[in-house]
């Protein structure tokens, strides 16, 4: 790895104080993504600045209408913590389904979220629950976040605090792993939301998309049945060796039609 | 930069550059040459070791950032000439051949045994999401994981 | 059994204690004093022409200490990489081989060919400088596909290969086959798609070339199978070093699986580039190097046709097969599509005649060897699915269909038309074995119970034989082995009675530390505790030929009893002298040598103390010490063989495919260590199951980039991928060696793909489906099941 300058801010202030002053500086909090991209050289950030010892970034505090989880929290306590468990527990779900045991000890939902990663499994929820995403500067709307191929609403020095999840009526989160990988090919994450229905989809575009064509079919009656016929374009998703466009696509509609079925089965809740 | 970390029970501090890799760390600068690097892509598990107590890819994380932990490393288990008791049915169990996969197996199944309250073959498969071998087929790791975890178990009930 | 820790018993392995706590010694975790470390520039082309490298551009960066190219090679003479096998096409055409050159000189033919080796102090400035060097390439179109590559208009990648043809190469009766064609009830055929493999152990390959220029001694540390072939072959014909200044060491190596027994051109450059900048050089691959520089495995493409009577007796099979060989021949490359899978064809079954056809063919893509099973998995794939086509298409059970055509228990020896004479088996007995372990009976019921979930359930059955025990060598050399293939042993008795035991094998996860001695054990009433295995160090052990093809036992191990055959008759004479006895009356049996019919007795200590500090002995008859030497060379391949049975069942929604059951009974020869050969089996049924279900390696057709190129693409099995598998043995005795044993090294790898995608086939044959090629992904099933039901829909 390309040698660079460690920085261990002690506040969210001196992080971004950095983040602005460095030539091409990275943010590293478990650094699942970042570090195997630095390895490979495909990243070569002159300044790492490690906040994954930032007070006040870490944690999961239960409200009477949401669930706000600290950037710097891990994919371990999410899917462990029984208060995520009993209140959203498709997201203790989505969580305890991320990579493997040790990239959930140490990876974090704040880096998965803001690297918006095509196959990356939070962007689904944070979408699908219509989350917002608190940063050192402001709060985005789920739907304005996630722009394109690892891209976001998030500016160059902005830095994502924490996620403030709505409790839905209901969710489940239904994902198709790459069987290499083990990302997500498809991953489906549907809820019942104050506002309304909302169908998220990860791994089959270039970043977390809503099916609109499956909300509505749903708003109008919600059962896997309803979703019958009802599809995402092929036309523009991703195709690799292991899944062609017109397969995601039709993973969709089926990890989507399981997703409702838990939900109306009362699986996830 | 100067890090200070206890390793195996013992106080080490070293002088690191930032972008060292624990794993090159821990074999590189300190020569415990047990840890093992199997890909370069997080996703082998052959570099497992416990940092704090959970298990890490020591390949996936900086040294720098095991600053003030305690890691332990597969050379940290046994007492003496005394296997842990999870080193000892992976002995019993067939559960390695050529040992390059080992130290990681053993590593990520203690955990497994410490953070799983009833154990099953499912359950371990699951686990071992991360810990890629291509000598067992698994079979034999599962059960050593099994009766590792009923060991691990019976030494705490016991002590 | 002459010992509690003898053969047969499933001893814990004496090896396990170093490799659980960490203490095990891998290439990678060694350090020489003043070691540097190299980087290998590779070509990003699958086939280009060098214009140029701008070494002195890198020679000032930090802690640069060389920068070698082909051009180096070539000034310094130094040889291609030589190929072990020479294969004979029809009308007596020798195989195409070009140079080899250990890095690329003028011309790059595969994406990840080795252009240049920078050494530096440490791995980053290695790093640094080998990202930094210019290399200027005109990039050629490539030939990637097999198919492709023979076509007129294909890009040549050797002005002197015509068509890009290796080898045109035939085994068997042609006209005697067509005959059998002629006058068939039915014909069966398929045509398929042997998917290309990346073998991947999960030690990474790794080097350390050492000179010392004070003693003119090269020393080189090696992830090898077999590391006195690599002294011969990278001594003798690439570096022109003598045999006896040349060490080849091969420590704990973490799985081998074939593709760590080849000799790579990094071994030559490290102990090259050793002697030139007179300090150690060490090389690491990195995983996603690995991919880009181990040989790859299998890629066949085949039309195959099985002629039978109308009670479903087979009357021929006719063969035709395009195998890929890479862009060069790697040590054993043209050997595997050719004798260890023509000559396999016969399968367990009593095909009068048979006739197969191979066309070996360089491509743009990294060079194509041997991987546990090498070329009877392909083999068997051909022959089990062309089985269950017939089966189906003349509405015969597929158990039914074996059994009519088993070659009978009482047929062995039995000559096949494809040149191997199968010394012994009982394929029916493993079949009846396997069938009723797995509750074949009881499938119907199973199906019905997965149908009632909305899953398609399906059962595969193989029957299979290979030939392993590489090899007999005077058949070898026949077959165009450039080196006889037996294997030695020797056995020290220490003063004290101890034992220690230079084998030519070489374990790297096999249990030899332990099954070996395991073999002493039985044969001197020794405990395995008193007996060391040496093996993987030419400074320490006499000549070998290392472990390859399930050979370590069936050569390595005879060779052994055969040591200790010769430790018996010298004792007997020694034990003879000090009892005052004759010596023809002297009997050996539980760790005494006894006066026949006295009480008169010497332990096996007592005489090897007596072999070291005689005063008295016949010195006109005999030597003292206790140390012999054997090399043995069988006189016929063994023949393992077996029955495997798998279930699946597959979600129509989503194509995904689970193998839910996994039953194997094979014929592995006389059993050391069940516990080991149960390990063995597994491990192989993972790996064939890996072929079948999960791995592939992608090129880009146009390209030549490897598309596969890490774990993240190429599919690895987990432990979440497998079923908890049944696995048994039913044993056959090897008829001409003296252990009785046959290998079990592979067996799960050469039943399995083709066991699993018979069960696939079954899934969904209610569709229409006859053929499925591998590996079975979720995709592609999903695609066929589409596909079918839109075909339903429209008629």
């Amino acid at each position: 790895m390309k040698d660079f300058v460690y920085h261990r801010p002690s506040s969210l202030d001196e992080a971004t104080g950095l983040l602005a002053g460095a030539e091409d500086a990275k943010l590293l909090a478990g650094g699942m993504t970042l570090l195997p991209t630095m390895k490979q050289r495909l990243a070569m950030p002159s300044d790492i600045i490690d906040i994954s010892g930032l007070s006040g970034l870490s944690g999961i505090t239960v409200t009477a209408d949401s669930v706000e989880i600290g950037a710097a929290t891990k994919h371990a306590a999410v899917a462990s913590s029984a208060e995520v468990q009993a209140v959203i527990p498709a997201l203790a779900k989505l969580a305890g389904g991320i990579g493997d045991p040790q990239v959930r000890n140490r990876g974090t939902m704040g880096g998965s979220v803001a690297n918006s990663d095509p196959a990356a499994d939070y962007p689904a929820a944070v979408l699908g629950l219509g989350a917002t995403i608190v940063t050192d500067r402001r709060s985005i709307d789920a739907d304005s976040f996630f722009t394109g191929l690892f891209e976001t609403a998030l500016e160059e020095d902005e830095i994502i605090t924490k996620i403030v999840f709505p409790i839905p009526e209901a969710a489940a989160y239904v994902k198709f792993p790459s069987p290499a990988s083990r990302y997500a090919l498809v991953g489906v994450f549907v809820a019942k939301t104050k506002g309304g229905l909302r169908v998220a989809v990860t791994g089959a575009g270039p970043c977390a998309f809503r099916a609109t064509d499956f909300e509505t079919a749903l708003a109008k009656e919600f059962s896997p049945t309803a979703l019958a016929g009802v599809t995402v374009p092929a036309d523009g998703l991703n195709a690799d060796i292991h899944a062609d466009a017109e397969y995601r696509a039709h993973l969709v509609g089926v990890t989507a039609r399981r997703a409702v079925a838990e939900i109306a089965n009362g699986g996830a809740a | 930069m100067q890090i200070a970390l206890t390793l195996n029970g013992k106080e080490v501090s070293a002088e690191v550059r930032p972008s060292l890799l624990l794993s090159e760390f821990l074999r590189e600068q300190l020569g415990l040459t047990g840890t093992h690097v199997g890909c370069d892509t997080s996703q082998c598990g052959a570099c497992v070791v416990h940092v704090d107590g959970v298990s890490m890819k020591s390949c996936t994380m900086l040294a720098v950032s095991a600053a003030g932990t305690a890691v332990t490393t597969i050379e940290g288990l046994a007492q003496g000439d005394v296997l842990h008791p999870m080193q000892q049915a992976f002995h019993e169990c067939h559960g390695l051949q050529c040992g390059f996969c080992t130290p990681g197996m053993v590593m990520s199944a203690i955990e497994f045994a410490e953070t799983t309250p009833e154990p099953t073959e499912e359950k371990a498969r699951a686990w071992l999401e991360g810990n890629i071998c291509r000598c067992t087929g698994y079979q034999n790791i599962i059960d050593s994981m099994l009766a590792g975890a009923a060991k691990m178990k019976s030494t705490q009930a016991g002590a | 059994m002459s010992s509690a820790t003898g053969i047969g018993v499933p001893l814990r392995r004496k090896e396990d204690k170093r490799f659980l706590t960490g203490r095990g010694n891998y290439v990678a975790d060694m350090k020489l004093a003043g070691m540097v470390q190299a980087v290998f520039v590779r070509s990003p082309h699958a086939h280009a022409l060098i214009k140029g490298i701008d070494t002195a551009s890198v020679m000032g960066m930090d802690g640069v200490v060389a920068v070698l190219t082909g051009e180096d090679l070539a000034t310094d003479g130094v040889g291609g990489i030589p190929c072990g096998w020479g294969i004979t096409g029809k009308g007596g055409v020798a195989m195409k081989e070009p140079p080899h050159p250990a890095m690329a000189q003028g011309k790059v033919r595969h994406a990840g060919e080795a252009v240049a080796m920078v050494m530096a102090e440490t791995l980053e400035q290695a790093r640094e400088a080998a990202e930094a060097l210019v290399v200027d390439y005109d990039p050629l179109p490539a030939a990637v596909g097999v198919l492709d590559a023979m076509h007129s208009s294909a890009p040549q990648l050797f002005d002197d290969v015509p068509g890009n043809l290796c080898y045109d190469w035939d085994v068997g009766n042609e006209r005697a086959t067509d005959a059998a064609f002629a006058k068939a009830a039915h014909i069966s055929s398929i045509s398929l798609v042997n998917n290309r493999l990346i073998p991947n152990a999960m030690e990474p390959r790794a080097a350390i070339g050492e000179f010392n220029p004070g003693t003119g001694d090269y020393t080189l540390w090696t992830t090898s199978q077999n590391p006195h072939v690599i002294k011969l072959l990278m001594g003798n014909f690439v570096l022109n070093i003598p045999q006896h200044k040349l060490r080849v060491v091969a420590p704990d190596v973490g799985g081998g699986f074939g593709v760590k027994s080849f000799h790579y051109p990094e071994e030559t450059l490290v102990t090259w580039a050793s002697s030139k900048i007179r300090r150690p050089v060490k090389w690491v691959c990195e995983r996603s190097e690995g991919f880009l520089s181990d040989a790859h495995a299998r890629d066949h493409v085949t039309t195959a046709e099985l002629a039978l009577d109308e009670d479903g007796k087979f009357l021929g099979l006719r063969v035709k097969t395009v195998a890929n060989m890479g862009a060069y021949l790697s040590t054993f490359g043209p050997n595997i599509p050719s004798n260890l899978y023509g000559l396999l064809l016969a399968g367990v079954y009593t095909t009068p005649v048979i006739y197969c056809e191979v066309k070996a063919v360089f491509t743009n893509t990294l060079p194509v060897d041997a991987y546990r099973g090498a070329g009877r998995p392909e083999a068997t794939f051909v022959l089990e699915r062309l089985v269950d086509i017939a089966a189906t298409e003349m509405g015969i059970a597929k158990d039914e269909i074996r059994r009519r055509n088993i070659i009978p228990k009482e047929a062995y020896p039995y000559q096949t038309p494809v040149i191997m004479e199968y010394d012994s088996g009982d394929p029916a007995g493993c079949l009846d074995k396997a069938l009723e372990a797995a509750d074949w009976a009881g499938f119907a019921d199973r199906k019905a119970a997965s149908a009632a979930e909305g899953k398609l359930r399906g059962i595969g059955l193989c029957t299979y034989i290979e030939a392993c025990g590489l090899a007999p060598s005077r058949i070898a050399g026949r077959l165009g082995a450039r080196a006889g293939l037996y294997e030695s042993a020797a056995i020290r008795v220490h003063p004290t009675g101890d034992i220690s035991v230079f084998t030519g094998s070489h374990t790297h996860g096999q249990g030899h530390e332990t099954t070996f001695a395991q073999i002493v054990s039985e044969q001197l009433g020794v405990p395995v505790d008193k007996i060391d295995i040496v093996h993987g160090d030419t400074a320490k052990v006499q000549f070998g030929m290392g472990t390859y093809a399930s050979r370590s036992l069936a050569v390595g191990g005879v060779a052994l009893a055969k040591a200790g055959d010769k430790i018996i008759a010298k004792g007997k004479k020694i034990a003879a002298h000090m009892l005052e006895a004759s010596e023809s009356d002297i009997e050996f049996g539980g760790g005494e040598f006894r006066v026949a019919g006295t009480d008169r007795a010497k332990s096996f200590a007592e005489i090897a103390l007596a072999a070291y500090v005689p005063h008295d002995y016949p010195l006109e008859v005999m030597e003292p010490g206790l140390e012999e030497q054997a090399f043995y060379d069988p006189v016929n391949f063994t023949f393992p063989g077996g029955a495997h049975i798998a279930e699946v069942e597959i979600d129509p929604e989503t194509g995904v495919v689970d193998l839910v059951a996994y039953t194997a009974v094979d014929d592995v020869g006389t059993v050391i260590n069940p516990l080991v050969v149960d390990g063995q089996i597994h491990g192989g049924i993972a790996q064939g199951v890996g072929q079948a279900l999960f791995e592939n390696c992608v090129y880009d057709d146009e390209s030549g980039q490897l598309l596969s190129g890490s774990f993240m693409d190429y599919c690895m099995p987990r432990a979440d991928d497998l079923p908890r598998m049944t696995v048994a043995t039913h044993i056959t005795a090897c008829a001409h060696n003296a252990l009785g044993v046959k290998g079990c090294g592979e067996v799960g790898t050469i039943g399995s793909p083709a066991t699993v995608m018979n069960a696939v086939v079954d899934a969904l044959a209610h569709l229409g489906v006859t053929h499925v090629d591998m590996p079975a992904s979720p995709n592609r099933i999903w695609r066929i099941i589409h596909n079918a039901q839109s075909a339903m829909a429209a008629e």
